[in-house]
């Protein structure tokens, strides 16, 4: 028996009067997990029952354990009729599994209810006893951790960085099968959260399984989304980065509570007892005739079904001997196979060796209901299409690896996009496989890791570059090659040097598109694909040029599909690299020369657009150093034709060329104005408005040009819904009504948040939906974050002074392959972003295989854990809970609720992250039959989003933290039909727990101490070699 | 493009002051609108008119949402749903049940019935105060009047434990549940001069030495009733106007201790026995319900105006209280010494409070 769960009832506070005659209420509580349910007595006649219970025992497999919710029910007891339910909880025990993370979940958790909302709160202790497995051939993977945080998380260290860990789980959706029609809307919505809870908790476990078998004990970067097919059904699928963290306090390794013992299972595959089931061994979805692939076999379509218990649970164990033999026969040309992508947007420092550009895929797919998942081809096959895209692409950029991985789709009825997008970069082996404290200080210092300036130094190779760039000596070190601009989909390397001060860029765009269904739809929204991004990247550019940058991180492209129109919403944070030349400006071209006015017109458009520039460039203090033409050399292929933008080929004239580019030696960019489109496009780019004095924004974790925060942050989700006037809309209005809309959101987010000035808005995050025909929906979620000025001013000022002192060097080019580009097949795209290029992949292949087992040579071996009995149990609530609650206690002494901090940074501001609790990751619907009455649609989807708030404070409290990071709101579907005074809501979001110090409250040295040491050591060391 | 749908959460709900303010004061969202651009703020933050009814509807929302809270403070302190900082908290509270001065006049010692309720129109219209204020603070007088009625033990703790409101609020309230509880005419023309401190002042003193309470904390009782015993022990106090004796000897005592060190003193002597009659009549008539009604009355009327159409001083009337209170202990043929004491040590800080233009 591998775990006993115990879950103690307390008492409740501020329950809703269930009877009217009395105005109290008669409640009591059902506990349920798996299939077992215990209740406690009714509480009678109290709004405030204390109901102390006993502990409940529930002695179940960890199996369960990671794909179970707690179920808790609170309940009206009546004695004449059916009971009334008040409210439920779902608590996620998975925190409780790793012996390093929460030891109980004791605290007020709201009672909620998916058609009134909260109803009171409920005070419930949880503890779970785990017993260590001998069974080798077990499901779970309890022990891994997860993080949502992109980057090594600040208590850890990376040993290594195994690589990608992908899985999708399917299921047909409850609010569509037949019952659906005589349920209340109550049941249905408990149906699908408590699916989708299952699914999240059985994904999870798989991933960890895959995770334990690249011997990895952590996933980080996990991003886990759920797909509403409809009718077709539900898809809840997860990427990550498998690692091997070690806790930084510890100097030993960490090894799982309960490790799966993979390491002896592989050396002899073939004397598994099949009735221990065959699992997946493989890690990378690659479809061979065998198509055995245990996520495709999960078919339970009534989630009852699915735990009951270890005998005849996933479908997965029917496979047999026959499978295994042949999946283990396949197993090593899986793994030559392997993704080499990375979910991580920030890396330890000298991962990154280069970065190519960004890689983007896309594919349009028409949904059929999901008849028999196990069948292989299904959405498995689709994302594993598009993630050789995306490695093809990555090879084209002469990049053997890709980061700031992520997916998405769109799902508009029976059609979907899907995209995946990253950043092609070359990165250290080192990290990958090897990482002992020597070994990692050795190396830094004998790599001479001048990484300043490496990462953009291009990783092709210039004679056959993969699309026309502009290249010029890197400004930085003078010796390799550099782009003109650099786009990337990953945060700002730490130890880049960057002039001034970022800000975020966006490029927003509609295109109508006609009603159609099934494929001739597919079709249409396949054709406009391709323009739509091209369009995305011009205006990306242009505003980056009128920004007077060189350079967008964080970069993440949107491409919403409706009934009738395309959106396309790409967020950056532009920046001014020390490393790349200094952009050209834009240059405007008119197509009717003799129109004496119209030439007038053009010359103020002129002016206009060179002042913008201007005025940016003080704005964001970008002054880099004059450097004489001679260091840098001329620049080197044709640089004019190349760098030309033109709206429209066709009409590409010889005039343009003659032009006088009035920046002198920097080429301009040249935008022709050949019709009203092109003007109005123009006119766009000058209508963003910078944010008022004081503030600053961005979409990546930090600010560039800003280091030194203050304490206090404030996180919040802006939800915007227009309706569109007409249904006969040009693209330029809607275009116009688009861009209007996430600008007047940007706008009332400055004015919201003026108290906090001097302040910025990080990790910036728009989402865009089409909700129905004439509704357009933004999200926003970000943090403000405090910081002050004075100080700010000084340390960049010394940062670029550093930075033009040093000069550094990089010959490193770790294996970084060779290209081999079909040169005919270039896309005409003037910048890194390319789309569909074709490409030799067997010689690929075979080098990334060669690679990747280079990784795998040094893996480090996990022992085998023996029965052990995970004694935290007993302890008091951490220390941590007790540290915040003191200090956070606020002098008013009658307040007992504790403050959690949210915000989507990996970190805290002035504060440092003590303990990692374990991921957030909590599902919600809410739904009404009486929108009028709660305030109509703002007023109902508020209160949804404070509650959803409150309930991941309650979590995060009862784990003992007191903060939540990398919190994402996943997903925000809004749904309204105001005629039958209906709306309904679902909310997916995630995150990390954890427990945060103030730093002014450390007394002790902070451990990161050394390595800050180290790290100046070793650039010290550098400089003198 | 119109917007359907427009909200901004915060993790930590976002509490503007001035719209606050604003909303407590029964504006609509466009009147407040209206108001702040007047303010200039859009020329401060160069915001536009359309950020600002946005912001003003986002708060108006939150505030609506909180309104629920704010009727039990406490829960406002325990609830999980809005993450707002104790001071943050304490402000809200505090601004809440914060009334105006002009419209405590019109209910004070009013009935906190549904039927005063329906009068709210006319003390609008009376007031200038916008019905929808009016009607929260009637609702919060009657809310707190419910919670403490039925309450044991000292009225302003009761209503600071289950209001939150500051030592200075708690005390207004507790003057206004007694004033109501007791049913005190305040509203008559003569009573015009006075506010409501005045009021609440006296409140206060007779909380402190006329309740059940006051006498023995212990006591199973309330507060907010006079105590019944008291009152009808005071019909004792009546020998002191009613002989004549007795009166005389009071007279001549206080005289004799005041000669020479009252501007007022012939005034004073001429007017003895009418203003003792008074303070004494009044005393003994407070086992009628109707008299304790018209208490504040009776003492404008027969010690206020007197002393005011003769022009005494402040100082005056505070030698002559002092005196005529201290006296009565050197009139051997009185035995209520204690009762004396109790009422007068209450009379004069009223008396004193209420002596003014």
């Amino acid at each position: 028996m591998p775990g006993k769960l115990k879950v103690k009832i307390v008492a409740g506070r501020h329950l809703p009067v269930m009877d009217r005659a009395s105005d109290l209420t008669d409640a009591f509580v059902e506990v349920k997990f798996g299939n077992t349910t215990f209740k406690t007595d009714v509480y009678l006649k109290s709004l405030n029952p204390q109901w102390n219970s006993e502990w409940f025992k529930f002695e179940v497999d960890d199996e369960d354990l990671q794909d179970e919710p707690l179920q808790i029910t609170v309940l009206d007891h009546d004695t004449y009729s059916a009971n009334d339910a008040i409210g439920k909880v779902y608590i996620d025990i998975d925190p409780l599994l790793y012996s390093e993370a929460a030891t109980v979940i004791s605290g007020w958790f709201p009672i909620y209810d998916t058609i009134h909302g909260i109803r009171g709160e409920i005070n419930v202790v949880v503890k779970v006893d785990l017993f260590n497995d001998l069974n080798r051939f077990r499901q779970s993977s309890c022990g891994v951790k997860f993080f949502c945080t992109t980057s090594i998380p600040k208590c850890y260290r990376a040993v290594i960085i195994h690589g990608f860990v992908e899985e999708l789980v399917v299921n047909e959706d409850p609010e569509y099968q037949w019952i659906d029609r005589i349920r209340t809307p109550r049941a249905s919505n408990e149906a699908r959260q408590r699916l989708i809870s299952l699914m999240s908790g059985e994904l999870q476990r798989k991933i960890g399984l895959k995770v334990l078998e690249m011997r990895g004990n952590a996933v980080v970067g996990y991003l886990q989304c759920f797909d509403l097919e409809g009718e077709s059904g539900l898809v809840v699928r997860a990427i990550g980065t498998a690692c091997t963290l070690d806790k930084l306090s510890s100097p030993a390794a960490f090894l799982p509570a309960c490790n799966s013992p993979s390491k002896e299972m592989k050396e002899s595959p073939l004397v598994h007892p099949p009735s221990h089931g065959c699992r997946s061994t493989h890690n990378s979805p690659i479809h061979t005739a065998t198509g055995s692939r245990l996520t495709q076999n999960f078919s339970v379509s009534v989630p009852t079904l699915i735990y009951t218990g270890m005998g005849s649970g996933s479908a997965g164990k029917e496979g047999g001997p026959f499978k295994a033999l042949l999946r283990q026969q396949t197993q090593s040309a899986l793994e030559q196979r392997e993704f080499p992508f990375f979910t991580l947007t920030a890396f330890p420092p000298g991962f990154l060796v280069h970065v190519g550009g960004v890689v983007s895929a896309r594919s349009v797919k028409l949904l059929d209901r999901i008849h028999n998942p196990d069948e292989p081809e299904t959405r498995d096959a689709w994302w594993a299409e598009i993630r050789q895209e995306i490695k093809s692409h990555a090879k084209a950029l002469g990049c053997h690896a890709v980061v700031g991985y992520s997916e998405s789709t769109s799902i508009c009825e029976e059609v979907c996009i899907l995209s995946a997008s990253g950043t092609a970069a070359v990165l250290n082996p080192r990290f990958l496989q090897d990482g002992t404290v020597e070994g990692c200080l050795e190396q830094r210092l004998e790599e001479n890791l001048s990484t300043r300036c490496g990462f953009c130094h291009i990783p092709y190779d210039e004679l056959n570059m993969p699309f026309p760039a502009h290249l010029t000596y890197c400004y930085n070190c003078r010796k390799q090659k550099v782009p003109d601009v650099l786009f990337t989909t990953i945060d700002l390397p730490t130890d880049a040097t960057v002039i001034g001060k970022g800000c975020l860029i966006q490029a927003r765009l509609c295109r109508l598109k006609k009603k159609a269904q099934a494929e001739a739809n597919a079709t249409a929204i396949s054709n406009l694909l391709p323009f739509m991004e091209y369009e995305v990247h011009t205006q990306l550019m242009n505003k980056l040029k009128l920004k007077g940058m060189n350079a967008l991180f964080g970069l993440r492209i949107q491409i919403t599909v409706g009934e009738n129109m395309l959106m396309g919403l790409a967020s950056a944070t532009g920046v001014y690299l020390a490393a790349l030349p200094t952009p050209g400006g834009i240059q405007i071209a008119g197509k009717t020369p003799n129109d004496g006015s119209y030439e007038q017109h053009i010359s103020h458009m002129q002016k206009k657009i060179n002042d913008t520039i201007a005025k940016n460039k003080e704005l964001y203090e970008i002054n880099p150093p004059e450097i004489s033409e001679e260091i840098i050399g001329s620049p080197i292929p044709e640089p004019r034709q190349r760098s030309r933008l033109l709206r429209s080929q066709s009409e590409s004239s010889d005039e343009v060329t003659e032009l006088d580019l009035s920046h002198g030696k920097k080429d301009a960019f040249v935008l022709e104005i050949d019709d009203t489109d092109a003007m109005e496009d123009v006119h766009s780019l000058l209508t963003d408005v910078p944010p008022p004095s004081g503030f600053y924004s961005c979409n990546t974790e930090i600010m560039p040009g800003i280091n030194n925060w203050t304490s206090e942050i404030q996180m919040f989700t802006s939800v915007r819904v227009i309706r569109l006037s007409s249904l006969n809309l040009t693209n330029q209005a809607l275009n116009k009504n688009f861009n209007d809309l996430c600008e007047n959101l940007l706008k009332s987010l400055y004015f919201k948040l003026r108290s906090m000035i001097p302040c910025c808005l990080c990790h910036v995050n728009f989402t865009v939906s089409l909700p129905e025909d004439e509704l357009i929906q933004v999200t926003v979620t970000a943090v403000a974050i405090t910081f002050d000025k004075n100080q700010a001013l000084q340390t960049t000022k010394t940062s670029v002074e550093k930075s033009l002192q040093r000069a550094s060097t990089d010959n490193e080019e770790l294996l970084q392959f060779p290209l081999e580009l079909c040169s005919d097949s270039l896309p005409s795209h003037p910048f890194p972003p390319v789309k569909a290029t074709s490409v030799d992949y067997s010689s690929f292949a075979d080098r990334c295989s060669s690679w990747i087992e280079l990784i795998k040579l040094k893996a480090q071996t996990i022992r085998r854990g023996s029965i052990k009995t995970t004694v935290t149990v007993e302890k008091a609530s951490p220390v941590g809970d007790g540290n915040f609650r003191n200090r956070s206690a606020p002098p008013c002494a009658n307040s007992t609720v504790g403050v959690v901090k949210m915000t989507p940074l990996s970190f805290i501001p002035g504060a440092k992250i003590t303990k990692y609790l374990g991921i957030i990751n909590m599902f919600f619907i809410r739904e009404t039959t009486s929108l009028r009455e709660e305030g109509g649609v703002s007023g109902f989807l508020h209160a949804f989003i404070a509650e959803v708030f409150a309930m991941v404070r309650a979590h995060v409290a009862a784990l003992g933290g007191n903060a939540v990071v990398s919190y994402i709101m996943k997903q925000c579907v809004f749904m309204e039909n105001p005629n039958k005074n209906q709306a309904q809501c679902l909310i997916n979001v995630s995150g990390d727990a954890v427990v945060f110090v103030r730093e002014s409250d450390l007394e002790v040295v902070s451990s990161q101490q050394p390595t800050t040491n180290c790290q100046s050591s070793c650039t010290e060391g550098e400089v003198t070699t | 493009m119109t917007s359907e749908l427009d909200i901004f959460v915060g993790n930590t709900t976002l509490i503007d002051e001035d719209v606050y303010r604003l909303w407590l004061d029964g504006y609509s969202v466009t009147d407040a609108v209206a108001l702040r651009v007047r303010s200039g703020i859009l020329e401060q933050t160069g915001a536009t008119a359309a950020v600002l009814q946005s912001d003003t509807m986002d708060h108006y929302r939150t505030f609506h949402m909180l309104e629920r809270l704010l009727h039990a403070p406490p829960k406002l302190l325990h609830q999980l749903i809005f993450q707002i900082p104790p001071s943050r908290q304490a402000l809200l509270i505090e601004r809440y049940y914060a009334f105006d001065e002009a419209f405590v006049w019109e209910v004070l010692g009013k009935k906190l019935s549904k039927g005063t309720k329906k009068d709210l129109d006319d003390i609008s219209t009376k007031t200038g105060i916008t019905l929808k204020s009016c009607r929260r603070q009637f609702d919060n007088f009657k809310r707190v009047f419910k919670v403490v009625e039925e309450m044991r033990g000292s009225l302003v703790d009761n209503i600071q434990q289950h209001f939150l409101l500051s030592d200075r609020l708690a005390r207004d309230y507790a003057a206004i549940v007694f004033f109501a509880n007791n049913r005190f005419e305040t509203g008559k023309k003569k009573l015009q001069y006075l506010s409501f401190g005045d009021f609440a002042f006296c409140a206060e003193l007779m909380i402190q030495n006329g309740t059940l309470g006051a006498v023995d904390s212990q006591m199973d009782d309330m507060d907010m009733d006079l105590d019944k015993e008291f009152l009808q022990d005071m019909k004792e106090l009546k020998v002191l106007a009613a002989d004549k004796d007795l009166l005389d000897l009071h007279k001549s005592l206080v005289c004799t201790a005041l000669l020479g060190k009252l501007g007022v003193f012939s005034e004073m002597e001429a007017n003895f026995k009418n203003l003792s009659r008074g303070l004494v009549n009044v005393a003994a008539k407070l086992t009628h319900n109707k008299d304790v009604r018209d208490l504040f009355v009776d003492l404008v009327e027969k010690f206020v105006e007197p002393c005011r159409s003769d022009h005494w001083p402040l100082s005056d009337v505070r030698f002559f209280l002092n005196q005529y209170s201290a006296s009565v202990h050197s009139l051997d043929g009185f035995r209520h010494q204690a009762l004396w004491d109790r009422y007068m040590g209450t009379l004069r800080g009223c008396l004193l409070r209420l002596y003014h233009d």
